[in-house]
């Protein structure tokens, strides 16, 4: 939207200037050549994005049914909503979205609190400093998920992990695999992964804070932490609010970390999140029609989560 | 000087951040800086030491990893562990790196240029629809991508071409959030007047973009890429589902079958770890490397 505001009075002005010009310089930015170079974007977008989601729109609609004893061959038909109903009745699918929206309620403020914490922090450092914190805290983001699961599920697993064995002697035997502890310890996988690209965008946007309005604030009387809380925060909730989104989409994609970790551990199903579930209705179920219906549920509640946090964030600048 | 300072900020405010905010530091006395810095090496322990362990772990073998203390070196195992990695199944394990490297590179580069296209177009031409046009690739940069890896496993079922290169190498292609930062870097790079020119010199749009629009746009072309790039070497549902034949398979979905066997078979565990360590180290090094280009690239995408 901005860069639009700033490119239109830019062609006005030209228009206006080199007026004789004027029909030449349309020639070049026309829709056929805006076409040559969307073409490519949008016919990737259209056969990896529209015709997969559509497809699998269709293919929910309908059911294999098997005659007599199971013998013999399928018969595709029209089933209407009924994969829907089956995948929404289904206990594990549902127990799984209850298990991802606990994830989000500990995920979030976690990770997000974290980021802003540590922004803020870096903010006030030494600036020698800042460039090495900045590195290092960007690190783990260069780890792909999967190996951050299975590092992770090694310092979880007793015998290998350091942490159980400085908890034992401390006293305190955790199991961070049971039932119990499973949710927190693929919490701070995620929080591990995210934070520290996270602290990353919201330092970008604290040092657009305009530092006269610090100085004056500091002139009168405020402390750091009251400076944070009261000027430097207010100033960063667009870029807050970016990070909420993303992170609210984030979520809704876990999939790499359980799947990883179920493997350590028999407190992790193969149903585990929505996602996993889907995965197993096409692999281990066989039920394609099933899998579609669910990734068309998850891709709804994705859209349905977006829109509401576009329009909460939006509401609150305003 | 505050004063002096504080108009001289206002005029040319990019330049001064810094030096001011030293002094802004130094006024919050040594107790709060320490605490400051404490804070931060305390965090920074959290996000480092996991991968420390990972160093360490791949020194040992099976049963040092669980007879030693963590942070220790065992007997110097890492040779032969890198040595069972690479011998594995007839050294697999590299094709798995070669593939990585390939569905990333081929992703970042061609994927990216034709982002860097698409949102060129969309920041420098006036076309019909043009908003609509650009709703559509807001809505891509919403959808989640696990939430398509199975549609685009159905369809790819369809065209036979599942278990091949292309069911991976086309959808990775497909970079919407990469639109709309090309859109924001063509904005930022790119001046109008200096199309204008070469349109009056008689370049055409296409020979304008490769000669001029591009190479201005070289480094949002590099984030895009580099972002890519990584989405892709870290991506494990789609390949997972995608491929079957395991000369095919990306290292990181390679590991997770190799951490499978490692559940019966001990052994097998310090080759997880190892192939772990050695996967992550292209990452690392292109991250250090090109540091420039990630924080600009995470600066357009949020602040915008």
């Amino acid at each position: 939207m901005l860069t639009q505001a700033s490119t239109k009075p830019s062609t006005a002005v030209q228009s206006a200037t080199r007026a004789p010009r004027r029909p030449r310089a349309m020639s070049g930015t026309g829709g056929r050549t805006a076409a040559l170079f969307l073409t490519p974007f949008f016919t990737i977008f259209a056969l990896a994005m529209v015709a997969p989601v559509v497809y699998a729109m269709v293919l929910s609609f309908f059911a294999q049914q098997k005659s007599g004893l199971g013998f013999g061959e399928a018969k595709t038909s029209f089933v209407g909503l009924e994969n829907y109903l089956q995948v929404l009745q289904s206990e594990t699918f549902v127990g799984g979205i209850g298990r991802l929206a606990l994830y989000c309620l500990l995920y979030i403020p976690c990770m997000v609190g974290g980021a802003l914490a540590f922004a803020l922090l870096l903010d006030a450092a030494v600036t020698r400093a800042r460039k090495l914190f900045q590195l290092l805290v960007f690190l783990p983001h260069a780890v792909p998920g999967v190996i951050a699961a299975l590092i992770w599920a090694y310092l979880y697993t007793p015998g290998v992990s350091p942490i159980v064995s400085v908890l034992q002697t401390g006293g305190i035997s955790l199991n961070f695999l049971d039932n119990q502890m499973i949710l927190p310890s693929i919490v701070n996988i995620a929080v591990w992964e995210w934070t520290g690209y996270n602290v990353i965008v919201l330092f970008t946007a604290l040092q657009a804070v305009p530092r006269d309005v610090l100085e004056a604030a500091r002139v009168d009387g405020a402390g750091e932490i009251r400076a944070a809380v009261s000027i430097k925060l207010p100033l960063i909730l667009p870029a807050l609010s970016v990070i909420m989104l993303f992170t609210v989409i984030g979520t809704l994609q876990l999939f790499t970390e359980p799947s990883i970790i179920s493997k350590a551990t028999a407190s992790v199903t193969s149903t585990w999140v929505p996602n996993m579930w889907a995965y197993d209705a096409a692999f281990n179920r066989h039920n394609l029609n099933q899998a579609a219906a669910a990734s068309i549920i998850i891709a709804l509640m994705a859209a349905v989560l977006s829109w509401a946090v576009t329009r909460f964030s939006s509401r609150n600048k305003a | 000087m505050s004063t002096s300072t504080m108009s001289r900020a206002s005029t040319s405010a990019p330049a001064l951040p810094p030096r001011r905010r030293r002094s802004a530091a130094r006024a919050g006395g040594f107790g709060s800086t320490f605490t400051v810095n404490a804070l931060l090496i305390l965090g920074c322990a959290y996000m480092v030491l996991p991968v420390v362990w990972l160093f360490f772990a791949s020194t040992k073998n099976t049963a040092d990893l669980y007879g030693t203390p963590a942070y220790a070196l065992g007997e110097p195992a890492f040779l032969d562990n890198v040595m069972a990695v690479l011998n594995q199944d007839g050294g697999v394990f590299l094709q798995w790196m070669a593939n990585s490297m390939f569905y990333a590179a081929f992703g970042a580069v061609l994927g990216g240029l034709i982002s860097v296209m698409a949102g060129y177009a969309f920041d420098k031409f006036q076309f019909r629809g043009k908003d609509s046009f650009f709703g559509i690739v807001l809505v891509g940069v919403l959808i989640p991508n696990t939430a398509t890896v199975l549609p685009m496993y159905l369809l790819a079922s369809v065209f036979g071409i599942t278990n091949t290169i292309w069911a991976v190498l086309i959808p990775v292609l497909c970079n919407p959030f990469g639109v709309y930062l090309a859109r924001v870097y063509s904005a930022a790079y790119v001046p109008a007047e200096t199309l204008e020119a070469a349109r009056v010199d008689g370049a055409g749009p296409i020979r304008s973009f490769f000669s001029l629009g591009l190479p201005m746009m070289m480094p949002g072309y590099i984030t895009i890429a580099l972002f890519q790039f990584v989405g892709v070497w870290n991506n494990f549902m789609l390949p997972l589902v995608m491929l079957q034949d395991q000369k095919l398979l990306p290292v990181s979905v390679g590991i997770s079958i190799w951490q499978g066997y490692s559940v019966p078979q001990p052994e097998f565990t310090p080759m997880v770890i190892t192939g772990s360590l050695l996967s992550i180290i292209p990452l690392l090094v292109a991250f250090i490397m090109l540091q420039r280009f990630w924080k600009s690239g995470l600066t357009a995408g949020s602040v915008k």
